[in-house]
């Protein structure tokens, strides 16, 4: 025995490490037909890990500061060593994360990954989800830029809105009755180790969900059913260790050229990545002319301004806003299908999420845009802006996608589901 | 573990109730008291969290900032607006010409509120201009939507931007609410009530504090 095994040994007689390293990797069995679409996970863990790496050298520069925040960005893109590269690489991060995630959300609704017994999987998934939303919305502050300053406004100002208890809230959230330096103090708590934490722990339990029932696959079938007999290994399963490692390496490759590239030629993504409104430092006194969240914020948004003030009040369509989102984690109890995957499911389906995937981009374009980009209607619809219009209709499409889901997935023609994977 | 709780269990029951063998527990009583040690758990979680979540509100040092501010009138000239800073939130004074006065009446078809009836304002500017001199008109320049300022659209007609049939006001950048010449919001808009009218009061002909109700009343 050598001595590289007898550590190996040591360590196992104290520690399960041989054990953890087949449970997980080596003889985790993952169906062997996985497609494009099962990059994003992986790649979403190396963005996690890029996130924390650049954000911890970050920390070392940034003031927390509401006089001194703006300025020691501008100091860490000028001053510090490669400080502009680890900055463009987080802030690059923050646009690719929701990128991936939203990809890998896509790929669970195109092969059903969030139906039985992935139901947990799925919620966990969500969770991320939200807690992801609520670090890039903590994080955007940060740079104390007039889009940072503005957005948070409106951000906290939508829990003004809830009935009674609401302004009081906001001042709490804030710490203040204005956005100041209260309110980017605690927002860096949140965003460098509050968040973070929680999230370690959602993506920990995600994959141990992920593990305990296994990968879905493009087929939508369970390959747990057609065991070998004299092994127990699923006969359509393949050790992660090492042909999804291998494969998952080659994608991190492809995506890590895609994400320097815009690193180094262009991390602002003409405005869509960092604004140009946030080059400008915060001003609680004015305004910016044209303000919107950031990009993978902007489906919900376009839902809030969509919804018209009801009863002197503008809660509505903060809980529009709300419902968008949380209406996501019912999505296992919705689907009726007698099949997961999009392969065995008919046109309804199909045409349901080509719907759906229509609308949540158009809802986050014009939440970019203002409301009167494609000018007014006639007086035939009172003069109301077309943006508005169209936005509430696809608000509508939006939330049928999901209140729809249980009549026309039952009544959908279905293809029978093959025994074992197809290639 | 499992097996040491049931054994503890076990010795009180025997304790407890004489000689009855050492096998029965009492699952009521293990219950009940599993109960009220969780539910005195929870009441002290919720002590615990109390100094912590009442950290989070304003300090002694921001209640004080917002102390009142105080403004030299004489130097707006009529037809313009001066921003001051108060409480950390803008508060706009414009000083309406006469021409002003008499464009307000004209949107009083086209607002939401005509007549002030939603608490925007202290009582005493609770009248058609909204102030307490009709030709100084104070509000926080904060859109009662989500906390954007408006800008000055103070023009008539197609030099505002806004349409020929504009009478001068605010315009929301953020989400398009209009807002006419005593901060009174549009139909229609995003906004679901006029701008406030901060407390104010005037120490002089041409000195007002922005941020106190009149003293005497």
């Amino acid at each position: 025995m050598g001595p590289m095994n007898a550590l190996v040994n040591w360590i196992d007689e104290r520690f399960p490490l041989t054990s953890t390293f087949k449970q997980h990797l080596s003889e985790y069995y993952a169906p062997k037909n996985f497609n494009f679409w099962y990059f994003f996970g992986a790649l979403s863990l190396l963005v996690l890990v890029i996130q924390i790496v650049t954000g911890i050298f970050l920390t070392m520069h940034y003031k927390p500061d509401a006089d001194q925040a703006f300025a020691s960005v501008e100091y860490i893109m000028r001053d510090v060593p490669w400080g502009w590269l680890i900055r463009y690489v987080h802030s690059t991060g923050a646009s690719m994360f929701f990128l991936v995630v939203y990809l890998h959300m896509f790929r669970a609704l195109l092969y059903g990954s969030y139906r039985k017994p992935r139901e947990l999987l799925w919620i966990l998934g969500m969770l991320i989800y939200l807690c992801l939303m609520a670090e890039a919305f903590f994080g955007y502050l940060l740079p104390w830029g007039q889009m940072s300053y503005w957005g948070a406004q409106v951000i906290v100002n939508l829990f003004a809105a809830v009935p009674f208890i609401g302004p009081d809230l906001a001042v709490w959230i804030r710490g203040d009755y204005v956005v100041s330096d209260a309110t980017l103090n605690r927002f860096f708590a949140f965003h460098v180790i509050a968040v973070p934490l929680v999230l370690l722990g959602l993506v920990a339990a995600h994959i141990l969900a992920l593990h305990e029932v296994g990968s879905n696959n493009p087929d939508g079938i369970e390959i747990k059913k057609k065991k070998d007999p004299a092994t127990g290994v699923p006969l359509d399963g393949i050790p992660f260790h090492p042909y999804y490692t291998v494969k998952d390496t080659f994608g991190v490759a492809v995506f890590l050229a895609v994400f320097t590239a815009i690193v180094f030629f262009a991390p602002e993504m003409g405005g869509y990545f960092l604004e140009h409104n946030n080059f400008v430092p915060a001003d609680p006194l004015k305004t910016p002319a044209h303000i919107a969240p950031v990009w993978y914020f902007t489906p919900f948004y376009s839902i809030l301004r969509a919804v018209p003030p009801m009863f002197g009040s503008q809660f509505p369509g903060v809980l529009a806003m709300g419902a968008a989102v949380v209406i996501m984690f019912l999505l296992p109890w919705l689907d009726r299908s007698p099949v997961k995957s999009i392969r065995y499911r008919g046109s309804l389906y199909k045409w349901a999420l080509a719907l759906f995937v229509v609308a949540f981009l158009v809802l986050g374009y014009l939440g970019t845009k203002p409301t009167n980009v494609w000018g007014q209607f006639g007086p035939w619809l009172g003069g109301a802006d077309r943006a508005t219009v169209v936005a509430r209709v696809f608000t509508i499409v939006y939330f049928l996608f999901f209140v729809l889901m249980p009549w026309y997935t039952r009544v959908d023609k279905t293809k029978p589901e093959p025994e074992r994977v197809t290639s | 573990m499992a097996d040491n709780i049931e054994q503890i269990g076990s010795n009180q029951a025997t304790g407890a109730g004489g000689d009855s063998g050492g096998a029965s527990v009492d699952k009521n009583r293990r219950r009940t008291l599993i109960a009220w040690t969780g539910a005195a758990g929870a009441v002290a979680g919720i002590g615990i969290a109390v100094p912590f979540v009442m950290s989070m509100f304003p300090s002694e040092r921001a209640r004080a900032a917002g102390a009142p501010v105080e403004v030299d009138l004489s130097k707006i000239e009529p037809g313009m607006m001066i921003t001051e800073e108060w409480r950390g939130k803008p508060v706009w004074v414009l000083h309406r010409t006469d021409g002003m006065i008499e464009r307000v009446p004209r949107t009083d078809d086209v607002v939401a509120d005509p007549g002030s009836r939603q608490p925007m304002q202290p009582d005493y500017a609770r009248n058609e201009l909204r102030s307490i001199k009709p030709n100084y008109l104070v509000l926080v320049g904060i859109c009662t939507h989500l906390g954007c300022s408006p800008s000055q659209k103070l023009e008539v007609g197609e030099a505002s931007g806004l349409g020929a049939d504009w009478n001068g006001g605010f315009f929301c950048p953020c989400h398009g609410s209009k807002f006419d010449l005593a901060g009174r919001v549009f139909k229609g808009a995003p906004a679901p009530s006029n701008l406030e009218v901060p407390p104010h009061t005037y120490l002089s002909d041409t000195r007002l504090l922005i941020g106190e109700d009149s003293k005497r009343g």
